[in-house]
């Protein structure tokens, strides 16, 4: 079966096609370069005139796991504003900040989303997370499983263990919960919280280990580099939401010693303390060193008003910040001396001085930051606003009046603090392609998705151009998810399943299982074996199945 | 992986390692199963009452009945198709099942137009009612097991619902971070005739036991927690215990460096128990200020855990939630399987019930479709009972533990005919 694109302005950063009259064929999922002799069309979509570019990924999303599903619990108010009703294709369920698996999947797919990924995947609750993501239509998706703070990896940090041992490590951990990436969350934090310390700045020493975040993030993204794991160590910062976290996010970036990191959030680390309110726009100095910093990226994590829930690995800030909880409620938990988590619901007040100027430092970092490739479209989804409202920000990125307009409805103190409207910059279909798909796809190593040359995985989006910007990316005229088409103007008209993409980089499996055996045995709750997720479990039901991306294998190796 | 394929022949005699008991919440996988040529199990490894039990059961069915007389299989999915296809507003209730046969019921549930609740609905509600109410700040049983130096126990005596809790998480021998177990503390609050020999250290050190009636705890957990707050109280007793001694117990707590608040819902069995559960929230809350302690909600037996996790991340709610629109929609109180049965509300109810034969569906007038366990001890004939494979002996699972935070593999442990939960209900839905 041959699908013929015909004539569509094409947008495919991957190989540097910005906006070009092009005719894509898809033979069986994938896309080809033309039809075999003789080979008839099975079916051509007439595309003059519209936009055409990959299937967005999303590469920052809490869609699966238990403070995702903590999440979807306790908020029966939230749901009930937002029910989705059954329909020919698709199945009931809930939306807005926490929906419903099945709503997620159905939501991403309308918007033009064909992937993504868990960002704080905790490995000892791995099988959950996958048995959420596999009931989640349509996209594909994966996970970066969620270390630094669980207590085998601190002890071998303390005991100053040669890196290969902690290379094997971190190799096991992505084996056994089927990850494609590894995160660290508040590094050696959420331990520290566990034995009552309230903070944990970068150089500060953890109680019990002695080590510092800063030896967690060097060893940490040393060793995902030397696995040859194409995602770099994705840092979710000390010190998130406090004020002056700037200084902090600044010298996390030097920390690394140059092995390549990703940033997440990173508005949620860009406070200065200036002002009457000690609170201010750290922005500018951040989008600088991002500039400056080739072996860093950053993922924005923009706030947007109304209501959410913000759903954290991080308890300790997470507790910090449940005096703020609206409606005023929060689950703070600690995890198998492996992990935490907490949950606090949330209001983005466009007049409360903090919020605004939030949302303006967001912004700011967006647009001040120099290299599409290295900066990505995210909200945090849901912390700092629902994924549903990607088209309004990409709106906001795009139309400068727009922003602007925003802007001046803001509290005025807030406007006061901000820089916001007089950057001029404007973000080009070419830029937003980089972000939301080819850049995306490289950062996360998705060799075969977002980008439209021979050989990709056919998730292919086609929009209406139109200048209103939150229109045409809410709606789009066809999405197609493998090849087949799943969405026609803007609604489902086909559910598929999707894939859960891992990474399985080499390591001395017998030599870490000796020790981790041991260790399971004597101090855990759990056999070692079930700690691990297999294949089979993901594609039992026939709603997912893995696909092992390439992994270049060890870089180089301590002596 | 070679945990899960069950490559090895079910049929012959063998010795099973590492099996995952889904008797109770606890979850323990550190058990050793023997299985005989005739298929009989017995566990030969980490034993406990309800885990021998559960194991030791062979079939004594696998034929279903229609109307208490010997059917087939495809006429027995004929018949409640026909019957749940004929109901307005059926209810799916019981629901004493893994993640798969979940997933299955959902299906079913949102096909038929059906409201589900589960057996343990009443006592999970006090829980979910406060998690959707204040939230909490609780624990799991690793960190218990690694951390814990006070262990308050509210209401019950933990063992006669989690066997093996105190042997596993409290007088383990070594803990990850140097701590010596045996200088450990419990304390027991409320309850009366509470078996309080598990909370003897292994040095013979007795618990505190500061025992009254399980429906007077609302007054005595407001007594420590206002203790707790600094205000001032008149009383010098309450419910028969010393004002004194819970103020003992406040400065326990507040010295302590990992305290622990275990409790389980169903022991507090008294209306309006939900507020009780609150005032243990609001008592660790506030230990929170200075030092740190966390609740720890026991429950997860007959699956009810992992029946409200995948409720909530297929619909949006826990269960008491119905598909009678055609959008998911919540009732906590409304849709409890007594309320529903007693005010005619439903027409027709499926009852599953695959790990215990003693749990069995309230009596009822309307027709009611009984699957599971395949020895349920049934005290009047459904009109129609499909046995079905039990997970964790005659078909692999996944469940999630008491805590929440693991789900762990379930295995086939003997080959069977019995159909799963979920290729039942499958059938039934796609005749629906």
């Amino acid at each position: 079966m041959l699908i013929k694109l015909t004539g569509g302005t094409v947008y495919d950063p991957a190989h540097q096609i910005d906006g070009k009259v092009m005719d894509i064929y898809v033979r069986d999922g994938r896309i080809v370069e033309r039809p075999r002799d003789g080979e008839p069309v099975s079916q051509e979509y007439d595309l003059r005139g519209k936009v055409v570019m990959a299937g967005a990924i999303d590469m920052h999303t809490h869609i699966g796991g238990g403070k995702v599903n903590i999440a979807r619990t306790m908020l029966p108010e939230d749901h009930r504003i937002d029910p989705t009703v059954h329909t020919e294709f698709c199945r009931s369920g809930c939306g807005h900040a926490a929906p419903s698996t099945l709503t997620t999947g159905y939501r991403y797919a309308e918007m033009g989303y064909t992937a993504g990924f868990e960002p704080a995947l905790l490995p000892v609750n791995a099988r959950q997370s996958h048995l959420e993501m596999c009931d989640t239509p349509i996209i594909d998706k994966g996970g970066y499983a969620m270390i630094g703070s669980d207590d085998f990896f601190l002890r071998m940090l303390a005991a100053k263990q040669d890196q290969n041992a902690i290379n094997d490590y971190v190799a096991w951990i992505m084996h056994a919960s089927q990850a494609i990436g590894i995160k660290v969350v508040n590094p050696g934090g959420i331990s520290a919280f566990k034995f009552n310390q309230r903070a944990l700045d970068l150089d500060e020493q953890h109680a019990h280990y002695q080590i510092s975040p800063r030896e967690v993030l060097k060893a940490l993204s040393r060793a995902v580099h030397e696995l040859g794991v194409p995602h770099p160590l994705h840092v979710h910062g000390n010190n998130l939401g406090v004020p002056g976290n700037v200084e902090t996010t600044l010298k996390t970036m030097g920390a690394v010693e140059g092995f390549p990191v990703h940033l997440t959030h990173i508005q949620f680390h860009s406070y200065g303390t200036e002002g009457d309110r000690k609170f201010s726009s750290g922005a500018a100095a951040i989008a600088e060193a991002l500039n400056k910093h080739k072996n860093v990226s950053a993922d924005v994590g923009q706030i947007l008003f109304g209501q959410t829930v913000t759903a954290s690995g991080d308890n300790m800030r997470q507790f910090a910040n449940a005096s703020h909880a609206s409606p005023k409620k929060s689950v703070i938990m600690d995890i198998e001396c492996d992990a935490g988590c907490g949950v606090v619901p949330f209001k983005y007040k466009d007049q409360n001085f903090v919020n605004a100027l939030q949302w303006a430092i967001g912004l700011e970092i967006f647009l001040l930051t120099e290299d599409p490739w290295r900066i990505f479209l995210t909200t945090d989804h849901p912390n700092g606003a629902p994924f549903t409202s990607y088209p309004h920000l990409i709106k906001l990125l795009m139309d400068k009046s727009f922003r602007n307009d925003m802007f001046t409805k803001l509290n005025l103190d807030a406007q006061a603090m901000s820089t916001l409207n007089s950057i001029e910059r404007e973000y080009s279909l070419y830029e937003i392609a980089i972000m939301t798909r080819a850049g995306a796809a490289r950062l996360v190593g998705l060799h075969d998705r977002g980008h439209l040359g021979v050989g990709a995985g056919a998730d292919i989006t086609v929009y209406t151009d139109n200048p209103d910007r939150e229109a045409m990316f809410a709606k789009p005229d066809y999405v197609f998810k493998d090849g087949e088409l799943v969405v026609r103007n803007g609604e489902v008209v086909k559910v598929t399943w999707g894939s859960t993409h891992t990474v399985k980089p080499e390591f001395d499996r017998a030599g870490i299982e000796k020790d981790l055996k041991k260790y399971f045995d004597t101090y855990h709750t759990m056999n070692m074996e079930h700690f691990k997720v297999s294949a089979d479990e993901i594609s039992e039901g026939g709603h997912s199945r893995v696909i092992v991306q390439e992994c270049k294998g060890r870089r180089e190796k301590t002596a | 992986m070679e945990h899960l394929s069950q490559a090895i022949d079910l049929s012959s005699p063998g010795t099973i390692e590492a099996v995952t008991c889904p008797a109770c919440g606890l979850l323990c996988d550190d058990l050793s199963v023997e299985r005989r040529a005739d298929g009989a199990l017995k566990v030969i490894k980490n034993p406990c009452a309800k885990g021998v039990k559960f194991f030791q059961y062979t079939p004594k069915t696998t034929q279903p009945r229609i109307a208490g007389k010997p059917s087939d299989l495809q006429a027995a999915i004929a018949k409640a198709t026909e019957i749940l296809g004929g109901a307005k507003h059926p209810l799916l209730s019981g629901l004493g099942t893994d993640i798969q046969g979940m997933r299955a019921v959902m299906n079913l549930a949102e096909k038929s137009g059906a409201t589900i609740d589960h057996m343990n609905g009443k006592s999970s509600m006090r829980n979910l009612l406060v998690m959707q109410n204040s939230g909490w700040q609780i624990t799991t049983l690793t960190e218990v097991k690694n951390r814990v130096d006070l262990l308050l126990v509210v209401g019950t005596d933990i063992v006669s619902y989690f066997s093996r809790f105190f042997e596993r998480n409290i007088w383990n021998p070594e803990t990850m971070f140097g701590q010596d177990t045996s200088s450990r503390e419990v304390v027991y609050l409320g309850g009366r005739d509470l078996d309080t020999s598990h909370g003897v250290s292994p040095k013979g050190v007795q618990p505190t036991v500061l025992p009254c009636d399980v429906a007077q705890l609302p007054e005595v957990l407001g007594v420590l927690r206002a203790i707790l707050l600094g205000k001032k109280v008149i009383a010098t007793e309450v419910a028969g215990i010393q004002v004194s001694d819970l103020a003992k117990l406040a400065e326990r707590l507040q010295a302590a460096k990992y305290s622990v608040v275990a409790w389980t819902a169903s022991a507090l069995d008294f209306p309006h128990a939900e507020l009780a559960i609150q005032n243990i929230v609001g008592i660790v809350d506030k230990l929170n200020a200075t030092t740190r302690s966390s609740g720890l909600p026991l429950s997860g037996s007959e699956g009810d855990v992992g029946a409200y996790n995948t409720s909530s991340w297929i619909s949006g709610y826990p269960f008491r939630m119905s598909y009678r629109n055609d959008y998911p929609d919540y009732e906590p109180h409304h849709y409890a399987t007594d309320r529903l049965l007693a005010e005619g509300q439903v027409d027709a109810m499926v009852w599953i019930s695959s790990f215990n034969p003693a749990r069995l569906p309230p009596s009822s007038k309307i027709p009611n479709i009984v699957i599971g366990h395949p020895n349920l001890e049934l005290e009047s004939e459904p009109d129609i009972f499909i046995p079905v494979a039990v997970p964790g002996i005659e078909t692999k699972g996944i469940q999630f533990r008491s805590d929440s935070s693991v789900a762990l593999p379930l295995k086939q442990l003997r080959a069977t005919d019995l159909p799963t939960l979920g290729d039942v209900l499958s059938a039934i839905e796609a005749g629906l």
